[in-house]
């Protein structure tokens, strides 16, 4: 069906001209397609391997005006054994913070696999001028995080100036090469149709991007299923056009096991095994790790499970 | 012109306000009708519920609660002979009602009856005060109508929300009871009413760390097991009796504050 190449002759620019020309996505067949992934039963010893690859997935994240260094520090121990009852339970992939309470997150992981993603380019908004959106990115990569969760910015990107949202992904990328991976947030909330999804999720691969993720999780409509849908077909598509692996985030309104197990069995369907690994896949949660942790408890003890038995973070 | 053809009733389970069928779509037959036959995630989502319940339910007055209970039994007034239909007959019926009207009066009595002043040996005074449990499980017991209600009454009218398993041979008239707390203001998820088969549902409901008490009322033999399965969390475990009446059956369900005042200062 697709005659024309998802990337015409590479990714070199000008972007702006050919980016109209991507194809268009079919919103009806992806969201049957999300829906029907959705209803995969997951049971027993996959729902259990589902659930220990959730958390070794997860971005464990505090976003908010009232983070203290305490919090970070108390988050980060969470992360590092998620249930001190159970050392079988594994870490977190991450603690993802604002980028003052770095340092503070980095203290507390340093020695274990855990890393430190910091947001940054004027999170959640993108609407600031770019010296001090790439100060920003300069600032928490010497501050040594060890992965940077940017936002684009979604006013250039809806009023068609893509090549200033590309250059922007650019000289952030320039700044983390090397230091830090470099996570490209889309806000797809707030980008309205699958099509531009698409579009943006090229254009961030095409920016350098080690990582596309769906959204800051600020907005009332954050991951869904078909929009993360869309976004692993660019990466299964970019993947077998240019052999370049590109990871994939989702965050915001992940709140249960189930939800993040019909996460995994997208990525599975989508991407296949390869894509089932940290490296590759994370999903950034904060009330998501003790519902696995219920779960996983439930599954165990075959007892159901109640939340002041887990610990807060 | 054909006769008309009566509708008749699917009897369903009674899980936050809404009479869901069981997600499993199971049904046994009891009684010559079909009634749903809970599984365990119905109990697990009945109990979620009846926790989120809890707050608003508690934090209403007392004297609303009470008001709550009397429409109760305005309700099932007015539905006496579908109840008795369905239960062993009217005289049941009457005494099911009575007893929620005695517990109805007791809402706004029980932190003077069951609370207390202390005066205490120091510059301070002390009040005990009742409060609920939390989420209260119930085995309902026979007969099929007054024991359920005996055991209910108690529960909620001391603050408490219940997941209550009806008789598994005569599971209908809870269904029924569970229309008139619909229509009786009684808020979603306070009462939750689930049939089904008492072996497979009363471990579940016994073993779940959410529940904080067991009425064992309807539990005919097994009840060492199940009082083994709540010990886990410490679950309060209670007997009640079919035919109890009284303010200590309410009492069963409270826990005691005790909170410090100083004076004199």
């Amino acid at each position: 069906m697709a005659t024309t190449p998802v990337l015409p002759g590479g990714f070199e620019l000008p972007l702006e001209p050919r980016l109209p020309r991507l194809g268009s996505v079919d919103a009806v067949a992806l969201e049957e397609r999300a829906a029907a992934l959705a209803t995969r039963s997951i049971k027993r010893e996959a729902k259990v391997f589902a659930l220990d690859l959730a958390i070794r997935m997860m971005d464990l994240t505090t976003l908010e005006g009232a983070d203290t260094p305490g919090k970070v520090a108390a988050l980060s121990s969470k992360g590092i054994r998620p249930d001190p009852s159970d050392p079988n339970i594994p870490s977190v992939a991450a603690i993802c913070v604002y980028p003052n309470l770095v340092p503070y997150a980095l203290e507390r992981t340093r020695g274990t696999s855990v890393k430190v993603a910091a947001v940054a380019t004027a999170f959640p908004s993108g609407q600031s001028p770019i010296d001090v959106k790439l100060a920003e990115v300069r600032d928490v990569v010497d501050a040594g995080a060890h992965e940077v969760d940017m936002v684009i910015d979604r006013g250039a990107f809806l009023s068609g100036r893509y090549a200033q949202v590309y250059d922007e992904i650019v000289r952030v990328k320039e700044i983390c090469a090397g230091h830090a991976h470099l996570k490209v947030i889309l806000e797809t909330g707030e980008l309205g149709t699958y099509d531009n999804v698409r579009r943006a999720s090229l254009l961030a691969i095409a920016g350098g991007a080690d990582f596309i993720k769906t959204s800051t999780g600020k907005l009332p409509t954050s991951a869904t299923l078909p929009v993360a849908l869309c976004m692993l077909e660019v990466i299964r598509d970019v993947h077998e056009e240019t052999g370049r692996v590109v990871g994939m985030k989702v965050a915001g309104g992940i709140r249960q096991s189930k939800q993040a197990v019909q996460f995994l069995v997208q990525v599975h369907e989508t991407l296949g095994l390869a894509w089932l690994t940290p490296d590759r896949y994370r999903i950034g949660a904060s009330t998501l790790l003790n519902d696995v942790l219920m779960q996983i408890r439930k599954e165990r003890t075959g007892r159901y499970q109640n939340p002041d038995y887990f610990t807060v973070d | 012109m054909s006769e008309r053809l009566p509708v008749q009733k699917t009897y369903k389970l009674y899980i936050g306000g809404a009479f869901p069928r069981s997600e499993s779509g199971r049904t046994y037959v009891a009684e010559g009708a079909n009634a749903a036959r809970a599984s365990r995630k119905d109990l697990r989502d009945a109990v979620r519920i009846a926790r989120q319940a809890g707050g608003a339910w508690w934090g209403m007055t007392a004297y609303n609660r009470g008001q709550v209970l009397y429409r109760i039994a305005e309700m099932m007034e007015k539905r006496q002979s579908e109840l008795a239909a369905l239960c062993t007959g009217p005289d049941e019926v009457a005494a099911a009602i009575d007893r929620v009207v005695w517990y109805a009066g007791w809402a706004d009595k029980l932190a003077q009856v069951i609370g207390s002043a202390n005066p205490v040996a120091g510059p301070y005074f002390n009040f005990t005060v009742p409060e609920p449990t939390g989420v209260i499980g119930i085995l309902a017991p026979e007969p099929p109508l007054l024991g359920l209600v005996s055991r209910l009454s108690p529960v909620i009218v001391g603050g408490n929300t219940a997941v209550v398993i009806a008789s598994e041979a005569h599971p209908l008239v809870a269904i029924e009871l569970a229309e008139c707390l619909a229509t009786a203001d009684v808020p979603p998820g306070v009462v939750n009413i689930l049939t089904g088969l008492r072996g497979e549902l009363s471990p579940v409901l016994a073993s779940h760390m959410d529940v904080s008490a067991l009425d064992l009322a309807g539990a005919d033999g097994d009840s060492a097991e199940l009082e083994k399965l709540g010990a886990e969390n410490v679950k309060r475990i209670v007997h009640g009796r079919a035919d109890a009446q009284s303010p200590y059956d309410i009492a069963a369900f409270l826990e005691l504050k005790t909170v410090w005042h100083p004076t004199g200062m």
